[in-house]
């Protein structure tokens, strides 16, 4: 069988190894992705004279602040599962990445409360600009962090069977996921006083 | 990454962690306080937006010690960035024109 090469060490060349200048390479394209509705909220915003159209946003700041803290936490015990991992401590990146499985699920939980009660008061998409706007910027994060919490489930249960066949290739794995799941957690730091607070 | 840059990032996660969390405390502060007009408001809102950014890419993805492509991959997204960003204000603000 050929082995793929630099699929653990670095090359030398770039000081790289291939699956994380592949992160990068994918994290510019969300930065464009992102960038672009950014790019439409500011258009929307600057373009209508009163903001929001319909006078109130309805928005519940004090759960987003939760869910702030909570996204915050979790890229701090993103980074923690990493650093046990370069320990040879596979007990403390379970811990570590469980407890950012749990934030995540919080996360969730809170948005599911936060658009349940909008859809209550008969607010949607199509209620204004502002609105609409909102739910394609939180709804797309939220898919974000939907995507990040199947991918850390798997390195939590079944993919961390790799630990004992090829510890640093796991290692390296667990790294590009963190640097996806703290551009998660660097989106909604410009997202919440953006929408929530401005 | 080195065990002796292993050892510098752990002491300071915690650190940055606690300084992103009295960041969006003054970030929710700040939203109540009466700025004399929006544009203020919004600039001192992103202002401590960015810096919680740079926080979180520089020490938890590690940006601050990164190889130079990482840069160079980043500085052409920004680069990208900012012509997505402006280019419809201007073209909003008939600097841009079809003639």
């Amino acid at each position: 069988m050929i082995e793929i090469p630099y699929n653990v060490k670095p090359r030398e060349e770039t000081g790289l190894y291939n699956g994380k200048l592949g992160i990068w390479l994918f994290l510019a394209s969300e930065i464009m992705l992102f960038g672009g509705l950014f790019s439409a909220f500011v258009l929307l915003r600057v373009g209508s004279p009163i903001w929001p159209p319909s006078g109130e946003t309805h928005l519940n700041i004090p759960l987003a602040t939760l869910n702030t803290f909570n996204l915050i936490f979790s890229s701090w015990t993103m980074v923690k599962s990493w650093v046990a991992l370069k320990e040879n401590d596979l007990k403390g990146f379970k811990t570590y990445m469980g407890i950012t499985l749990l934030c995540s699920i919080l996360f969730l939980v809170i948005k599911y409360f936060e658009y349940s009660a909008k859809f209550h008061h008969g607010i949607f998409p199509s209620t204004d600009n502002f609105f609409g706007i909102y739910f394609t910027l939180t709804g797309l994060h939220g898919l974000h962090v939907i995507g990040g919490l199947i991918v850390n489930y798997y390195h939590w249960g079944p993919g961390s069977k790799m630990w004992e066949s090829d510890p640093e290739r796991f290692t390296n794995r667990i790294e590009i996921a963190g640097l996806y799941w703290h551009f998660v957690d660097l989106v909604w730091i410009f997202l919440f006083p953006t929408l929530y607070l401005l | 990454m080195s065990s002796h840059n292993l050892e510098h990032h752990k002491s300071i996660y915690l650190k940055v962690l606690l300084v992103l969390f009295v960041f969006t405390l003054v970030t929710v502060g700040a939203s109540y306080f009466d700025f004399s007009s929006v544009a203020i408001a919004i600039f001192v809102g992103l202002t401590i937006a960015f810096i919680k950014g740079i926080l979180v890419a520089g020490n938890f993805m590690h940006l601050f010690n990164e190889v130079k492509p990482i840069y160079w991959i980043l500085m052409l997204t920004v680069v990208f960035f900012l012509v997505l960003f402006f280019m419809p204000m201007l073209w909003e603000m008939n600097l841009v024109t079809t003639q």
